[in-house]
Formats: C-alpha cells, structure tokens, sequence
C-alpha cells in the first residue's frame, strides 16, 4: 500500500480553508458531474468532485492543488456523503495531494519499462535542480514525485507535470522543459525527440505510411 | 507483415484528426444503423464466431462473456456496459492511443455492444492520470451526442444508450472489473468477492459487463468485415489482429497493430529495428505486462505471440506489452521494481497481499545486493506460493509471478550474488 499520510487539522487549516466554496463555474462543472450518474447515486461524483476541489484550491493557491480537511468536508456535504466515506477515497487514491504541493508537480515515472531506458537518471536530473521527493521547493515551483507505470511506455523515459506529460526524455530535453516551465512558458507536451511524432517507432512508421500526410480511407482496398 | 488494409486502428499515431469529420472519412460511424439491426443475439453469435478474446489481459471470449448478460429485466433493473480504460499495467500503452487517436471507434463500440448485451448505458472508466486523453473522449463523447449518434434514438436505430466518462484517480487495482465498480460507485477501489458475478449484480446491483478499450473498439469493423475475416489472423484459439506494445531496450520502441501468433522475431525485426545490441545481446522479455514470468532469450524468439504460445512457455500473452531487456539489464532489480509497483499498489483489504507483497519486495531488495543466505531463495519461493491463489482479486498472484519468473530462470545470478556479497565479509572478517 502507498504511504498516505494527511496534512495536520490545526486552527490555521481551518481558518484558510473553511470558507471553501464552489466558484460559479465550478458549481455547473460539480452539478454536471453530479447529473452524469443515475437519481440518487450522487455519492458516485465523490472521485470528479474532489479532484474539481483540488483543482480549485490549485488556482487559488497557484500550484497543482491540494485537498485541505476542510475541502474534503465540503465536497462531502456536497453530495450528503458522511465525511469518512469521502475522506477514505481521498486518502485511498494516489492523484490526490493531502499535503501542498509545488506550482509543478513534477511527477517521474520509475517503473521498469522507464527504468530500463533510464528513468534514473531522470530522476538525479531533477534531485539535481534542488527537488526533493515530497517537498516543495524553496522557491515554490517544484515537488518531486516518484510515481508508478503512467502508460507511456513506448516512449519512455517520461514526467507527467501537472496536466501535461513529456516523453523520450534524456537529462538534456528534461533540462529544456524545466528551463521553460521556470521561465513561464510552455513547453510542446509529448514526446521531445525531434522528428518523432507520437508513438511510432522513430525515424517513421513502418505501417500506414499513408496516413502521415492523408487522412487515408482503407475501406476501397477491403 | 500484416496489410495495412486489414488494420483496425487505421489513425493510431494520430497522424490525422481524431475529430467525428475525420473519423467518418476512416469508416467510422459508416451505417451503424445497420449493424443494430442485426439484432441483439446476432451480434453475439458473430462476436463468438469471430473468435475474439477479451483485449484486457485474461482473454475471455468476448462474444461468450456479453451472452451471461440477462435478455430481459424481471425487476426493472437496467443493465450497464462499463468500458475499462484505467491502463495501468507496466508496460501497456495501446488504449491510450485508442483514445487520444481514434475515440469514435470506442464510442461506436460502446453502442453496438452495449446493445448487443442490452446495456442501458456505458461507463468509460479511464484511469486518471490519462488527462489529454480524457479530455479527447469527452470531446468526441460530445461530437457524438450533437451529431445523435448516441443518446436518445442513437443512430435513429430506435434504441436509447448514453455513453459517460469517469476518471480514476491513480489506483491501478481499479483496473480489476469488481474494483472498477466500487470505485464508480464513488468507493475505494477494493474489488469484491465473487459471486455474484457483475453480470448478475455489477454496477449498482445491476447486471454489468466490464470489457476492456481495445476489445470494444474493433467490434464495429469485426461487424463490418465480418467474423471470418477476423478469424483469418492468428492460430486456432488466438484469432485476430492485437494492438502489441513494446518497450524497453529494442533500437525502436513502439505501439503497433500485428496479426496474432506474429513471432516474437518478426515483430521486432520489422517494427522495433531488432534488439539493442543485436540478438546475441537478449537476456529476457516480459512478454505480457508486469504480472506475467519473464521468458528467457532461448527460450522466446521464434515463440508466436498469443494466449497460448506465450503459455506454452511458461509466460502469458497479458495485454501484449512486451518489455524488452539486454544483458546490459540488472534483471533482479527491473523485477525488484516490479514487486515495489505491486506494494505500492496492493489495496490492502486480503492479509496475504498487503503484508505479502511489501515483504517480498523487502526480500527482492535484499537478493537484488545478494545480502541473503541461499535458503531465502526458497524461502521467498513458497511466501510466493502462499500469497498467490489466496487473495479476493488477482492482484496477489500478479505480484508473485514475476518472482517466480526470475528464481525459475535466474537463480544462479541470485546464488551468484549472495556468494558475492558473503565472500566480501568473509574476508572482511579475516
């Protein structure tokens, strides 16, 4: 089991963090959440709701979000679920931070398939830059993470960072979309090996080499 | 080599537009009112003539599976088709590229099976680490609603069915069928006992059938082109054409559509530029994702790779994920960092699992330095005997193959490094 530990419930948190609310846009999102399961199964909003949550305190607080014990209390009256039930699923989920985060979350992939084209080191590059496994970074904009198989593996080693996710890393092209992200910009997400599309073998596919430049219909050759 | 005319997922790299305009001009979408009206038990029948087997790694006949389905509702319950998207397996990355490059293709699916076994609705469980791809389904979900290929009167083929998308949250044990409904229910994802089975009390206590992204995705060209030209591909048992992943130390990893029963050679030598090194340089493969044995150099190069050339030596076919190692590969720590996917991921509800699975990882990290005794090796053998077969889910025995895959094949690197590591203090001790 993953080692899942929440941020302590002391008056600061409380004090921060009690008058959460959905914002306007939020709410429709939350409520649309809600109507996309049967009358009566609201309870089965609890994983889009919390993750809506975390990524509302993320804007707020300019990071990837977390969930504060008093947000989770929220999204549980949301949907009248007892506290526990939502509190569990939190604690049981891995994308869901329970304590603050960095502004990018730098999260490294380290299960064999990217161990074997050298997610080590990947993971020395950003230890390198200051990160720290678990820690945000002194000035805020990094937390390390190590995490498991992210399904990327045909074009390993990868970092899913926040939403995006850049593949065919070496220590270099790591280099390149940290600097970016650091400078404020956005670096193209996907793999970073040039030429290389998504994941066909690189240097070109070996198959369907007629859909490079057409959107080919194979129907007529049936 | 199979023809790229008889391939299925025809936009894989996405090369072109996953959008609905696009997808039509590929064939999707292509008279689906034809296929619904067929009518529920043909589509069966030609899914079970067709000889596929479930996509998602048990490879359960798909055509079989949707027939445990009940043909009418007694008590007014609705049945549910859920769609498992949550790819989490070390080493599969093919419904990924369903998703973010052909996603008509699984909503189509989703509606002709999902009549087929008379489904009043589908769940897209994808897992949630998949976020550019989840925001693609729910965009082409979307296209498909406007255009009223879905929802109400879906294809005006009479028939009512809503397709919804859930996002996981980073637990691979979702990935297990009873699992993946607690956690749509808005549960942990602690799979339950069965029986009952989900076909007879799944999602909500309803009937449910849990099918995985590729093995829905190639029903409506299966349909279209016929059952017997699936079945043309591959050996008896094993038909069809499979979406096979490879990784690890080939010159060109990649995701590719091949015939079932494809050598092990072939494959590489045609798409991946064979292996690293050359193929004096093959330790070993793990031919099916992380939970199946590792198969040694010898002993997988000419195997062909399906359900049962991979069983006859020793391994399984998976989700075909093939990951690729050289002799250059520390093989006890590329198996040690399995057993540390399986800890971090055991969801702790079976004893023998959540204790079991950190020990053995405990142990692995132990063999991996060689600071152990020679009986250990034995030792961590049979705790990998009582842990497998004695868990709710599969997720115990999925933890202790890979262990047993490396002291099958690999115990004198083991023996090897344990002499090492003791003679290292045996002279110390001088």
């Amino acid at each position: 089991m993953a080692n899942r530990q929440l941020a302590p419930d002391t008056p600061e948190l409380r004090a921060r963090w009690s008058s959460f609310a959905w914002t306007k846009e939020n709410k429709a999102k939350a409520d649309k959440f809600i109507a996309s399961y049967p009358e009566g199964r609201a309870k089965s909003a609890t994983m889009p709701l919390l993750d809506l949550a975390q990524r509302q305190v993320g804007a707020e607080t300019d990071t990837q979000g977390w969930l504060p014990l008093p947000v989770i209390e929220y999204v549980a009256a949301y949907i009248d679920v007892p506290v526990i039930r939502v509190l569990e699923v939190a604690t049981f989920y891995f994308m869901y931070n329970l304590v603050p985060v960095g502004k990018f979350h730098v999260q490294v992939c380290g299960t064999t398939p990217c161990m074997l084209r050298g997610s080590d080191d990947i993971i020395a590059a950003c230890k390198k830059r200051g990160m720290e496994k678990g820690k945000v970074s002194e000035d805020g904009l990094w937390t390390l993470t190590e995490v498991e198989c992210m399904g990327n593996c045909a074009t390993a080693p990868m970092v899913q960072i926040n939403d995006g996710n850049y593949e065919d890393l070496t220590v270099e092209r790591l280099d390149a979309v940290l600097d970016a992200l650091a400078a404020g910009e956005q670096p193209k997400e996907g793999t970073q090996e040039p030429g290389r599309h998504t994941s066909e073998p690189s240097g070109g596919p070996t198959t369907l080499k007629e859909m490079v430049d057409a959107n080919h219909d194979y129907r007529k050759e049936w | 080599m199979l023809a790229d005319k008889d391939r299925i997922f025809t936009n894989l790299y996405g090369f072109q537009d996953w959008g609905l305009k696009a997808a039509k001009k590929r064939g999707d979408w292509d008279k689906t009112k034809n296929l619904i009206a067929m009518g529920n038990d043909a589509i069966i029948d030609e899914m079970k003539a067709s000889g596929l087997r479930g996509r998602g790694g048990a490879g359960f006949p798909t055509g079989l599976k949707w027939s445990f389905m009940p043909k009418e509702s007694k008590d007014g319950r609705p049945s549910f088709l859920v769609i498992n998207a949550d790819e989490s397996e070390p080493g599969s990355c093919k419904d990924r590229e369903i998703i973010r490059h052909d996603p008509h293709k699984l909503i189509e699916g989703a509606l002709v099976a999902g009549f087929a076994m008379r489904a009043r609705a589908a769940y897209i469980y994808i897992r949630g680490e998949y976020i550019r791809e989840a925001e693609v389904l729910q965009k082409a979900i979307d296209e498909a609603y406007a255009a009223g290929l879905i929802g109400n009167n879906a294809c005006k083929s009479g028939y009512d069915f809503d397709v919804f998308m859930h996002r996981g949250a980073g637990a691979y044990i979702c990935g297990e069928e009873t699992a993946m409904i607690e956690s749509l229910e808005g549960k942990k994802g602690q799979p339950r006992l069965k029986p009952p089975f989900p076909a007879g009390a799944g999602l909500y206590g309803c009937p449910t059938t849990v099918n995985n992204v590729e093995s829905i995705a190639v029903v409506p060209t299966i349909l279209r082109r016929g059952a017997s030209w699936f079945s043309s591909f591959g050996a008896e048992g094993n038909h069809g054409t499979k979406l096979f992943q490879i990784s690890g130390h080939v010159e060109k990893p990649c995701v590719v559509e091949e015939e079932m029963s494809i050598s092990f050679r072939e494959l590489i030598e045609t798409h991946c530029g064979g292996i690293r090194g050359g193929w004096d340089n093959l330790l070993a493969v793990i031919p099916g994702g992380s939970s199946v044995p590792l198969v040694p150099a010898k002993d997988i190069i000419d195997c062909p790779m399906d359900f049962d050339g991979l069983k006859g030596v020793g391994s399984g076919l998976g989700t075909a994920a093939v990951i690729v190692m050289d002799k250059s590969t520390d093989i006890v720590r590329a198996i040690s960092r399995i057993s540390y996917f399986y800890k971090h991921e055991s969801c702790g509800q079976c004893t023998p699992c959540r204790e079991g699975t950190g020990w053995m990882w405990r142990m692995m990290e132990r063999l991996r330095t060689g600071d152990a005794a020679i009986e250990e090796i034995d030792m961590l053998q049979q705790v990998t005997k009582q842990v497998e077969g004695h868990t709710i889910c599969a997720l115990g025995d999925a933890a202790a193959w890979p262990i047993q895959g490396l002291i099958k094949h690999f115990r004198p690197e083991l023996e090897r490094r344990i002499h090492e590591h003791n003679a290292q203090f045996a002279e110390a001790a001088e």
